[in-house]
């Protein structure tokens, strides 16, 4: 499934929702069609990858373990200059917020770190802390290269650029110039249709994926120059109505269940 | 007496909510005490990012016993009341004394309350404090945050330190207990075996967390943060570029602050200063420094948090790193941003919305662009002239439409505070003349009291042509600001126009260039459909008015139109605008407003403004101003003085006679059917050669002569209150002297409303 972010991911998104405890590791391609760079930009891709980390409810000493986790990768923190930065999120398109930091690494950005507070427009109930790691970044750093495309990709002599440089040019292409505008309208408002579809017949997992596939066209759209500052706002909020659409099944899905097993919980 | 100690320890604050949170935090602290009766010596507050910390000196060890009476019921009363009594003040009935109230047995309460232990009001106080604490945005977390009633903090709050004296002051919330532990500095002093410092008291606070490499003072941190990153600059040949803001800022970062210099290619420095010194000090919060001739130096000194084990070489390397990224892409963009001329990033304006009532940056553009022709061209504007054709005309022209286009660009799209100035540099390095490019980049000032007003003629007539058409469309939109919301800075704008005008006395019927915008809306600039819906009102709604109506003046709300303006407008055209009814009116008392408070610091009274804008009709700020000022002078002299009493006699003997139905202005003209009096001759004599002479010096706009002028009638008012009584009991006498009196206002109100001065 293409998205934007780790974050979109149904077990970020939908797993932060409810009172059930998640901890959930993966590594997530992302695609920023907008982001493309032909391949020229040492470290800026259309498609990159994210270690996401969500732990539900936020442990005490998430911070600690997070750093623990620097550590063992290699990155010494008396040798490099760590630092948690102010950087609040938040998704419109997800109706989701939190406080949080992005973490420096001598200044550059490796990690967000983020506490939920709201999901779909549900307070999140416990807070999850999410913990999305930049791995080429971090990468970068370990091996000491300048410029991603020469990562060392297995130890045997395949560098990171042998194998996505080509896709890099191609999709960047793609993105900017070739992608068929109509097709992707039509993709959009399939999606758009069949989320709906899913909500009506109270799927909220098969209605949040289509809601993320709507999501990834709109960015194309955006990628291809097509639409309108007036119409953006449109888009992004129907984009916007499905997510919070298929959290809201989601949590009324689940509902009954959740109050069974955690008599003190409630939606609101 | 004890010191008292408290730390409120958290993952990291960030640093811009430092400051405030100090000061809450002893607010706070005093105010929880106060309420007890207590009192500190001292109070001092420390921040870092990863704690809060108050120190309060000499705290008495409990509060003051307190005795207090009341007096209840007299002796005999009814059991009930009695009991009541006894139950609302906590005692029993044999506590009670009695004592004689006027000759009546009254019944006493006597309530002794003890001294309570200083450490327990301060472990009331602890929660309190947390609880009410006021973070511009605070969170919930961990376990306690299944309910949404738990527990917020700017950040997971993780510990509290609480001593008074050496005794722990024990407290609690939600599971944050108190303790003699903190931690010292996340790297420096970390392991599981040193993890934990134990603080005896106050007094040790400060220099135990030291040995563990936090400094807790953030003024020892910006010091070492100032002087260190001048130090690096210097040690490196080159000199800092000092910022007080990234000194605090980056005091807020770190626990034990190292500045550290680091470079970048040279060749970068093809690229703009201000983009570079944007880029260091907003993205990556870097000091700048300039080489021995001022040149901006291929630097930048970083502020790392930790002494690092090799010196601070990989650091240094990894900064270098990233600044280069970010300096790649500045340079890209600017590279590419040069490949189209600013024409035709223009023209990408038509896709971006400057408000959905009020069309696109193109349109706007466009509107702009004709009013600076308009302003330019009008005559007698006192500041420059032009028409068709020749150079002004043509740069202002230009630089009007090219003024907004480099918000399409990349640079500002990626540094939005570079707007204007990018659009000068990318003009600049088109061939544009100097005049163009400089009215593109100082387009948008003056930005606040306080910044450059620009007196170049281009750069004046786009900049005041910006911002009358932003104020003017707002207000006809019926966004004006209220109460302290101004979303869109229309005060800001009105003040800039202000100071365009006045700094570079321009000329121009402010009244008129309030409505020229709209008409320029009209005339083909922009979309009239965007301007058609934008106010689809309903005529027989009398909140709206046409535009037409306006223009005209038959609806206008005390604003005098230049009949030379009617005639060149196609009154047919502006048929189908309708505009809030109060506009112009509004609009005017808005610019009455700011221009009051933008003068009174430069001393000027606002009564006296209030006076000359009462008359009506002036819209030239300049000549008001200038009427003002000699205004000023003259009421402050002897003669203003007393013609200002005089003024509000006759005023007030006039306004009771107009209650009472006689109208005295009516009356003026009618000749004497009596001999008048000597001080009332002299009187009339005093108008018949003041009157030309006051009408003559204002036309000429000698307002100093016109006070002067005025100046002559003192005298003779004075004389005529003295010796004639205006309320003669012969009918026609009355009559008559009421209607000099009114004659005598009329005169004073040719130079100013004197019944809107004050004093």
């Amino acid at each position: 499934m293409e998205m934007g972010a780790g974050t979109f991911h149904p077990a970020t998104t939908l797993k932060a929702l409810g009172p059930d405890p998640w901890n959930a590791a993966f590594a997530q391609p992302c695609r920023r069609p907008t982001d493309g760079r032909y391949g020229e930009n040492p470290n800026r891709l259309q498609h990159y990858y994210q270690y996401q980390v969500i732990l539900k409810p936020s442990p005490p000493d998430i911070q600690q373990l997070y750093l623990d986790s620097l550590t063992a990768i290699g990155i010494d923190p008396m040798l490099h200059d760590i630092r948690f930065v102010e950087d609040d999120w938040e998704s419109p398109t997800l109706g989701a917020w939190g406080l949080g930091w992005e973490v420096w690494c001598d200044g550059m950005e490796v990690t967000q770190f983020t506490y939920f507070q709201q999901m779909g427009g549900f307070d999140c109930k416990p807070v999850a802390g999410e913990l999305t790691y930049g791995l080429e970044r971090l990468a970068m750093y370990i091996q000491g290269v300048d410029n991603i495309y020469d990562l060392d990709y297995n130890g045997a002599g395949v560098t990171y650029g042998d194998i996505f440089l080509d896709n890099e040019k191609q999709m960047s292409e793609w993105n900017f110039e070739v992608a068929n505008t109509e097709t992707l309208f039509d993709l959009f408002n399939k999606a758009v249709g069949e989320c709906e579809n899913c909500l009506e017949a109270k799927l909220p997992i098969p209605a949040y994926e289509q809601a993320i596939k709507a999501s990834h066209v709109f960015n194309l759209l955006q990628a291809r120059g097509v639409i309108s500052v007036q119409e953006r706002a449109s888009y992004m909020g129907r984009v916007r109505d499905l997510a919070k659409g298929s959290c809201e099944a989601y949590m009324t899905k689940n509902a009954e269940d959740w109050k069974l097993r955690h008599p003190k919980w409630s939606a609101a | 007496m004890a010191d008292f100690l408290l730390e409120l320890l958290s993952e990291e604050i960030p640093a811009r909510m430092q400051a405030k949170a100090r000061a809450d935090l002893e607010r706070l602290f005093v105010a929880q005490l106060s309420d007890a009766g207590l009192k500190a010596g001292d109070v001092t507050v420390y921040s870092t990012p990863r704690r809060l910390a108050l120190i309060a000196n000499d705290l008495p060890d409990q509060t003051e016993a307190v005795s207090e009476e009341a007096k209840g019921p007299p002796e005999g009363a009814p059991d009930q009341a009695v009991d009541g009594f006894c139950r609302k003040n906590g005692v029993i009935r044999d506590q009670l004394e009695v004592r004689d109230v006027k000759g009546r047995a009254t019944y006493f309460a006597v309530i002794n309350k003890p001294g309570r232990a200083t450490s327990d009001v301060l472990a009331e106080a602890i929660p309190a404090i947390i609880k009410a604490f006021p973070w511009p945005k605070s969170m919930r977390w961990g376990d306690a945050s299944a309910s949404t009633e738990s527990l917020r903090w700017v950040r997971p709050l993780s510990g509290i330190v609480a001593i008074l004296g050496d005794d722990l002051v024990a407290c609690e919330i939600d599971g944050v207990t108190s303790g003699y532990e903190t931690v010292g500095h996340r790297f420096h002093h970390e392991g599981p075996e040193k993890r934990g410092i134990t603080i005896g008291n106050a007094g040790d606070y400060a220099e135990k967390l030291r040995a563990c490499h936090v400094l807790v003072d953030q003024a020892e941190r910006e010091t070492i943060v100032r002087e260190g990153a001048a130090k690096a600059a210097s040690d490196g040949g080159l000199e800092l570029v000092a910022d007080e803001g990234l000194v605090i800022e980056n005091a807020g970062l770190t626990e034990w602050p190292v500045p550290l210099l680091g470079g970048f290619d040279p060749a970068f420095l093809d690229v703009p200063e201000e983009v570079i010194q944007l880029t260091a000090r907003v993205n990556q919060k870097y000091f700048i420094c300039r080489d021995k001739n001022g040149k901006l130096a291929p630097n930048f000194i970083c502020t790392a948090n930790i002494d690092a084990s090799d010196g601070g070489k990989a650091i240094v390397a990894g900064n270098e790193k990233v600044l280069a990224a970010r300096l790649s892409d500045a340079k890209f963009f600017w590279e590419l941003d040069q490949k189209t001329p600013l024409e035709d990033h223009a023209k990408k304006l038509s896709n971006i919305v400057f408000h959905e009532k009020l069309g696109t940056v193109a349109d706007k553009v466009e509107r702009v662009a004709k009013l600076a022709e308009w302003l330019v061209s009008l005559e007698g504007n006192g500041f420059y002239q032009s028409s068709p054709g020749d150079t002004l005309h043509g740069e202002v022209s230009e630089a009007a439409r090219l003024c907004k286009a480099d918000l399409v660009t990349e640079m500002v799209g990626e540094f939005p505070d570079l707007q204007g100035l990018m659009g000068g540099y990318y003009a600049e390095k088109q061939g544009k003349s100097e005049a163009v490019a400089n009215a593109i980049r100082d387009h948008y000032k003056p930005v606040g009291q306080g910044d450059e007003v620009p007196t170049d003629p281009v750069t004046v007539a786009v900049s005041l042509a910006d911002k009358l058409d932003t104020l003017v469309t707002f207000f006809s939109a019926n966004m004006a600001p209220t109460g302290s919301k101004d979303p869109f800075a229309l005060r800001r704008a009105t003040l800039a126009v202000i100071n365009l005008l006045t700094k570079n006395s321009i000329r121009i019927p402010l009244s008129e260039a309030l409505i020229v915008p709209l008409t320029k809306m009209l005339e083909g600039g922009g979309d009239a459909k965007t301007v058609y819906t934008f106010n689809k009102g309903d005529k027989s709604d009398n909140r709206y008015v046409w535009i037409d109506e306006l223009l005209v003046g038959s609806s206008n709300e005390g604003v005098a139109f230049r009949p030379s303006y009617d005639a060149t407008l196609d009154q047919q055209r502006f048929k189908h605008l309708l505009l809030p009814s109060s506009f112009v009116g509004d609009l005017f008392d808005f610019f009455a407003e700011r221009l009051k408070v933008q003068q009174r610091e430069a001393g000027v009274r606002h009564d006296l403004i209030d006076a000359v804008f009462a008359l009506g009709g002036e819209d030239d700020l300049v000549r008001l101003l200038a009427r003002v000022k000699a205004l000023q002078a003259f009421v402050e002299t002897p003669d203003g003085e007393n013609l200002l009493a005089g003024y509000k006699r006759a005023s007030n003997i006039l306004k009771k006679e107009t209650t009472a139905g006689v109208d005295p202005e009516q009356s003026n003209s009618k000749s004497l059917s009596y001999t008048p009096e000597k001080a009332e001759k002299a009187l009339i004599d005093a108008l018949d050669a003041a009157q030309p002479n006051v009408t003559a010096a204002i036309a000429a706009e000698e307002f100093e002569k016109a006070m002067t002028a005025l100046a002559d009638l003192r005298a003779p008012i004075d004389q005529f209150f003295e010796d004639v009584t205006v309320n003669d009991s012969d009918a026609d006498k009355r009559e008559a002297r009421l209607a000099l009196l009114a004659r005598f206002r009329a005169a004073v109100h040719q130079v100013a409303d004197f019944s809107k001065i004050e004093g």
